[in-house]
């Protein structure tokens, strides 16, 4: 039997990680930018709480864990009204087409 | 009167003035005008209560005890910067003498006089008579500061108000007189600068610790004993040098003089400026070229100024016969004054140059009366131009009849500048004569310069005749006599003139006792320079 | 009657007239006839002149009286130590005698002028400047010191100017004035250099002691020459006052002004100042400088008689005539003649006077018609005119009985007597050639105005004598134009009260630049000032008889002349002209001194003056310009360099920099996630720089 360890969740945060940069990357939908973040808000969780498992760390890792997934939706909630604005703004959601910074 | 600052009142008093014109809103114009009369009347007053109050007796020159109602006072101080410079010390230091005092006395009379010939200034009364008033303290100011740095200062400072005075309130080419006469006077002071540096680095004065700290005190440098050795400009000194700056300040002063051939913005001046602005500039700036010269540049190089006396008479010689040929051949009323004043200022330099008592006594003298005379003409000048608004002398003629006041007053002031015995101009040129004849080396050029009274007499009675005599030119038929205000201006110069050709002790008595030091200090200078220069071979 | 006295008495004689100048200038239209104030003043003058001559003469006759004052002070010189200007006035005879003449003369003008210039536009102005000329030549009467003399000199040249261009209306009188001002100058420069070369070796402008100086021996830089020298540039002065060649052009010219002015100024007194100042500085004459004079003298007499033959104005014949006889009182004084001479100068003034206010009259009568040759038959209108007229021109003429004869033939005696004793035998010749030549125009003049027809009918008819006070002042100058006055025998002046008055000073020059005969011989007349040697007193004496005899053969000559040619009209006067057609325009055109002044002089001092004014425009000016236009061109060259060059340098900075940053710009899509890219990248990048490290 496959021993669950340390190294598997890495390697599955790591997957997530990556997931989500490359979501964040080449959506074009900031929506769907904004679940990249998510993902990669999440694949920090694992690490955090996987490290607090099998570190000898206490419930620190645990509790940044549950910080961070407040501050992730604190974060969505201002992230979607920005979004909500500069579809206002903009007229589109479409991140490419957004290039203010340029200027 | 001791401890009371004088000087330093008549110098400032224009300022105070000014001050409170730039106060008053610019629609009170008559305000503005009697703030200036009062402001010139109070500086005349002063200057008059300074002449009672001088002592005759006392000489100056470079005689820092004998100066009378002397000022003095550390102005601006810095600590040693550099080894080199060492530490800079300029004295604010005003003192009156024989040589001053006249001038003085003119540069009060005179400005107080412009003042109600500029009652009818047509635009911007305001700043003119606050650039008035400036000019009147930077004049005043030159003729007191025995502080080189400080002359420099005034010098400068007339600059500016005679620059905008021309460019603004004068004639048709008012752009190119006054830039010409800013830019050619600047230019001469630039020397003068180089030359007041050197003197600077060469001078200095022993303070009571012992150190020694440069000076721009020109009393200070007349003494051969305050120069280092090692000066640039220091008699010691085996290089040239000394020459050269003596060239380079005397240029600076032959500018304003103006010396041929440094003359040729003084027509173009004159002829632009408004009528106060010309008698200002011919009545009293001349005279700080040569006064420059007596001050500053004789007493201070006595050695060189022996050396190119010569040179000197020989200027001389060519403003007084040259200036009066080409006034003979102009056609402007103006610019043969102008021309007139290039032949005047002739006898200045003859006389000086001939460095005898009765010839410096003569050029101060002269400076003086050329200073009231010119003052009159060209206020003659513009009491005619005001009427008829035009200065071509085939122009008028007959004029002698409807105005035969006018026609006196020109008279007087006509036959002063030609030197009319009994007129104050005859005197001066008289003691220019006396003195410059006795004189070996330019007994010659003496004889030539008399040819100049003849010439002078002729133009100006040419003048005269054109304008006066003959039948009355029927355009001008409606001319009105000269007014009150007009004569008012005039008459007190016209007495002047009179007063001091009948009777000229008064003048003589307060300035004879600085000349004859002066003459002694140059006199002096061949042998004492001499010994010094042994010391260095 | 002392000294005192006498020297105020002068010095108020000497300022009445300016008072009366003062007044009317500023006054004169606030005082109800302001003239007569003035006349009173004169009058007055005069008055006080008598009695000052009277004390002096009585009572110190061979005295000088001096007084002196410090007037300005040139303070403590260095190596020469105090010096100063004195002032002074000195009464000698001959100072005192002239002050008598320049105020009679001067009243007699003025009370003249009182008619004839009545109704003028500027009738007080007149008179206020005759006040300004009295005043003036009497102050250089009485002066003591060269530099007053001078003062007083060009004050006299001013009034001289005023009254010449009174009519200024007109073109020819302000010529007139100016050319009379100008040319008078040129003879005081050198007068005034003469002046300087005493001043400056004695450091006195008093006579006295210049003259102490060199009989002392001190003479000016050390030698005679310079003497000489001197004297000749002083003698410039009386050369352009007394209109002697080659300065006699302005005199005919001057007839512009009035009458009066002309009897007054041009005839009897400024004119003889020139004489009374050699007669002043007589003793510091070298013997060179008066031979100069002497020929000076002469050569100015024969001109300005040979021109006076043939004019037609009544006035510019007086003029010429004057001029001539100025010549004579020149020449006598070079010959040494020095009491003649002033015997001359005092007779001359009243019948000149009475010759010019004479034919003033006449021009008052005709209306101001002045070409003889369009009066005549005036005797009868004018009787009294007609007589004191005659009277002096006998005077002038020379005849018995006259003092004009007198002083004439003391004159001409002492030409001969000069040259019998030094050879100079042109001068004696000349003399008395001129004295021909006088006599034979003086009495043309009278018989073309007053005999005969008149030749101008109309003007004839309103022609009437002239008023009392018009007439008065003819009669006073005509009869003292008669030998009485002067000495009780007709025909020889040292009889007379005159020589013993005016007595030749002794020459202080050293002996041998004098002439031999001047120097005084001690042992006769020592109680003299006489300074002459027994070898000229006696060639005097003989002179005395032939000059008398010799005169007047030639003026009876002149005379007889006139009368056969204009009277008796036996010779046609103008046949005569028409034969000697090249000699009468010579003299009718006065030489043609006029034109060759105009010629060459004027001309070539205002096309000096044009060459100059052009000079100072274009050469000077144009340096002055030119080194602006540089100064521009200059700045304008550094402007294009500072644009071209340094701020292209700079702009090429900024483009090369705008170059990049056009490059890098591409990267800045402003798009998010192009930027994350960039940071991952970075990472990735660190991340394997650091692992490298």
């Amino acid at each position: 039997m496959l021993q669950v360890g340390l190294y598997h969740f890495l390697v599955l945060s790591g997957l997530l990680f990556s997931l989500g940069i490359f979501a964040v990357l080449t959506r074009k939908n900031a929506i769907l930018v904004l679940m990249g973040i998510e993902l990669i808000l999440n694949s920090a969780n694992i690490n955090f709480i996987a490290f607090a498992k099998y570190g000898n760390f206490g419930f620190s890792g645990q509790m940044v864990a549950l910080f961070v997934i407040i501050l992730a939706a604190a974060e969505a909630a201002v992230a979607l009204a920005i979004v909500l604005n500069i579809y206002k703004n903009f007229n589109t959601v479409h991140v490419d087409e957004i290039d203010g910074l340029k200027d | 009167m001791q401890g009371f600052p004088i000087l330093s009142l008549i110098t400032f008093l224009p300022i105070l003035g000014m001050v409170i014109i730039l106060l008053i809103p610019g629609k009170k114009e008559d305000l503005i005008k009697w703030v200036t009369a009062s402001a010139t009347l109070l500086q005349l007053v002063l200057s008059i209560v300074l002449w009672q109050n001088f002592n005759f007796t006392s000489s100056g020159i470079n005689d820092p005890a004998s100066f009378q109602f002397v000022e003095k006072f550390r102005w601006i101080e810095i600590k040693g910067i550099t080894e080199w410079l060492g530490t800079i010390k300029i004295d604010y230091f005003l003192g009156l003498d024989g040589l001053s005092m006249p001038m003085v006395l003119l540069t009060s009379l005179v400005c107080f006089l412009a003042t109600f010939a500029s009652w009818n200034i047509p635009r911007a009364v305001k700043g003119y008579f606050a650039l008035y008033l400036l000019l009147d303290t930077g004049m005043m100011g030159s003729f007191l500061a025995l502080d080189f740095f400080l002359f420099y200062i005034f010098w400068e400072l007339m600059l500016l108000p005679m620059y905008f005075l021309i460019g603004i309130w004068g004639g048709p080419r008012k752009e190119y007189a006054a830039i010409k006469f800013f830019i050619y006077t600047l230019f001469g002071s630039v020397f003068m600068l180089l030359v007041m540096i050197g003197l600077y680095f060469s001078v200095y004065e022993v303070m009571p610790d012992g150190s020694k700290v440069f000076t721009f005190n020109m009393l200070q440098m007349m003494n051969p004993a305050n120069y280092g050795a090692d000066g640039i400009l220091s008699p010691m000194n085996p290089s040239n040098l000394r020459l050269l700056a003596y060239i380079f300040l005397f240029m600076g002063f032959a500018i304003k003089v103006p010396m041929f051939p440094f003359h040729t913005w003084l027509p173009d001046a004159h002829v632009e400026a408004p009528t106060p602005i010309s008698v200002i500039l011919a009545g009293i700036l001349l005279k700080l070229g040569t006064y420059g010269m007596l001050r500053i540049s004789f007493p201070i190089f006595p050695e060189i100024t022996q050396q190119l006396a010569y040179w000197i008479a020989v200027f001389g010689m060519i403003n007084i016969i040259y200036g009066a040929f080409c006034a003979m051949a102009q056609k402007d009323f103006k610019k043969l004054i102008a021309y007139s004043s290039v032949s005047h200022m002739g006898y200045v330099l003859l006389g000086m140059a001939s460095l005898t008592s009765q010839g410096m006594i003569g050029a101060v003298f002269q400076m003086f009366n050329h200073g009231t005379i010119t003052a009159m003409l060209f206020l003659i000048v513009g009491v005619l131009y005001d009427r008829a608004h035009t200065r071509g002398l085939d122009e008028f003629g007959g004029l002698a009849t409807t105005m035969p006041v006018y026609t006196g007053i020109v008279s007087i002031a006509f036959f002063a500048a030609l030197g009319l015995p009994g007129l104050s101009g005859f005197i001066s040129e008289a003691f220019v004569f006396l003195g410059a004849f006795s004189v070996d080396s330019i007994r010659v050029l003496t004889i030539i310069s008399a040819a100049g009274i003849l010439l002078t007499a002729a133009y100006m009675l040419w003048t005269m005749q054109r304008i006066f005599f003959g039948k009355l030119n029927e355009k001008w038929a409606n001319l009105p006599e000269i007014n009150k205000l007009e004569i008012f201006t005039l008459a007190p110069l016209a007495v002047v003139v009179i007063l001091f050709g009948v009777y000229p002790s008064p003048m003589l008595d307060m300035m004879n006792t600085s000349l004859n030091k002066l003459v002694e200090v140059v006199g002096n200078a061949q042998v004492i320079y001499s010994n010094m220069s042994a010391i260095q071979f | 009657m002392n000294e005192t006295l006498l020297l105020q008495l002068s010095a108020i004689i000497l300022f009445l007239p300016l008072l009366g100048f003062v007044l009317l200038i500023f006054f004169g239209k606030r005082i109800p006839k302001a003239h007569a104030v003035e006349n009173f003043l004169i009058f007055v003058g005069l008055v006080l002149s008598i009695i000052v001559a009277f004390g002096k003469i009585s009572f110190f006759n061979d005295q000088k009286i001096v007084y002196e004052f410090q007037w300005l002070s040139f303070g403590n010189i260095p190596l020469i130590g105090y010096t100063g200007i004195k002032f002074g006035i000195m009464l000698d005879n001959v100072t005192v005698l002239m002050q008598f003449v320049v105020m009679l003369i001067s009243f007699v003008v003025h009370l003249f002028s009182v008619k004839y210039m009545e109704g003028d536009l500027r009738y007080t102005r007149y008179f206020a400047y005759l006040g300004i000329f009295t005043f003036s030549m009497l102050g250089i009467v009485v002066t003591h010191n060269f530099l007053m003399m001078y003062i007083f000199w060009e004050l006299v040249g001013l009034s001289s100017y005023l009254l010449i261009g009174f009519w200024f209306e007109k073109k020819s009188a302000s010529d007139a004035a100016k050319k009379a001002f100008i040319v008078n100058r040129i003879g005081d420069i050198g007068f005034f250099l003469g002046i300087l070369i005493l001043y400056v070796n004695y450091r006195t402008f008093s006579f006295n002691e210049i003259f102490t100086q060199i009989s002392l021996g001190n003479l000016p830089f050390g030698s005679s020459a310079w003497l000489t020298a001197s004297g000749i540039l002083i003698f410039c002065g009386a050369v352009g006052k007394s209109a002697q060649f080659p300065l006699h052009v302005w005199l005919p010219d001057a007839m512009e002004g009035p009458t009066p002015v002309s009897a007054l100024i041009h005839a009897a007194t400024m004119v003889a100042a020139g004489v009374y100042l050699i007669a002043k500085v007589f003793v510091m004459l070298t013997a060179d400088a008066l031979l100069v004079i002497a020929y000076i003298g002469a050569i100015t007499a024969f001109i300005s008689a040979t021109i006076a033959i043939t004019q037609n104005d009544i006035k510019k014949v007086l003029a010429y005539s004057t001029v001539s006889q100025l010549g004579y009182m020149i020449m006598a004084l070079g010959v040494g003649a020095y009491t003649v001479a002033f015997f001359h100068l005092v007779t001359h003034a009243f019948f000149k006077a009475c010759l010019f206010l004479g034919s003033g009259s006449v021009i008052h009568a005709m209306h101001h018609e002045q070409d003889i040759r369009y009066l005549g038959g005036l005797r009868k209108k004018m009787p009294y005119t007609y007589y004191t007229f005659l009277i002096s021109t006998l005077a002038i003429s020379g005849v018995p009985f006259t003092s004009g004869f007198l002083s004439k033939d003391g004159i001409l005696g002492g030409t001969l007597a000069f040259a019998n004793l030094t050879g100079y035998w042109l001068l004696p010749i000349i003399g008395f050639l001129v004295a021909s030549l006088t006599a034979f125009y003086m009495f043309r003049l009278v018989i073309l105005t007053f005999h005969g027809e008149a030749r101008d009918r109309h003007k004839f008819e309103h022609a009437h004598e002239s008023p009392a006070t018009m007439v008065l002042p003819l009669a006073i100058l005509a009869v003292l134009s008669i030998f009485i006055f002067y000495t009780p025998n007709p025909f020889n002046a040292d009889a007379g009260w005159f020589t013993k008055w005016v007595k030749t000073p002794s020459t202080i020059v050293p002996q041998n630049q004098a002439f031999g005969f001047m120097i005084k011989e001690s042992g006769e007349h020592s109680e003299d000032i006489v300074a002459h040697s027994l070898q000229y007193t006696e060639a005097l004496h003989h002179a005395h008889s032939q000059a008398m005899y010799i005169s007047l053969l030639v003026a009876g000559l002149g005379i007889l002349f006139a009368f056969v040619i204009y009277q008796w009209r036996k010779i046609s006067a103008d046949n005569l002209a028409q034969k000697l057609k090249p000699l009468y325009n010579f003299s009718l055109n006065k030489w043609y001194f006029d034109e060759l002044y105009d010629k060459t002089a004027v001309t070539f001092t205002i096309v000096l003056s044009r060459i100059s004014a052009w000079f100072d425009a274009k050469i000077i000016d144009g340096i002055v310009d030119g080194t602006a236009s540089l100064t521009r061109v200059s700045a304008f060259g550094t402007g294009k360099f500072d644009n071209v060059v340094i701020d292209g340098f700079v702009n090429f900075t900024a483009y090369f920099t705008g170059f990049f940053g056009l490059i890098f710009r591409r990267l800045q899509t402003g798009k998010v996630q192009t930027y994350l890219v960039m940071v991952l990248s970075g990472l990735v990048i660190l991340f394997f720089i650091l692992r490298s490290l």
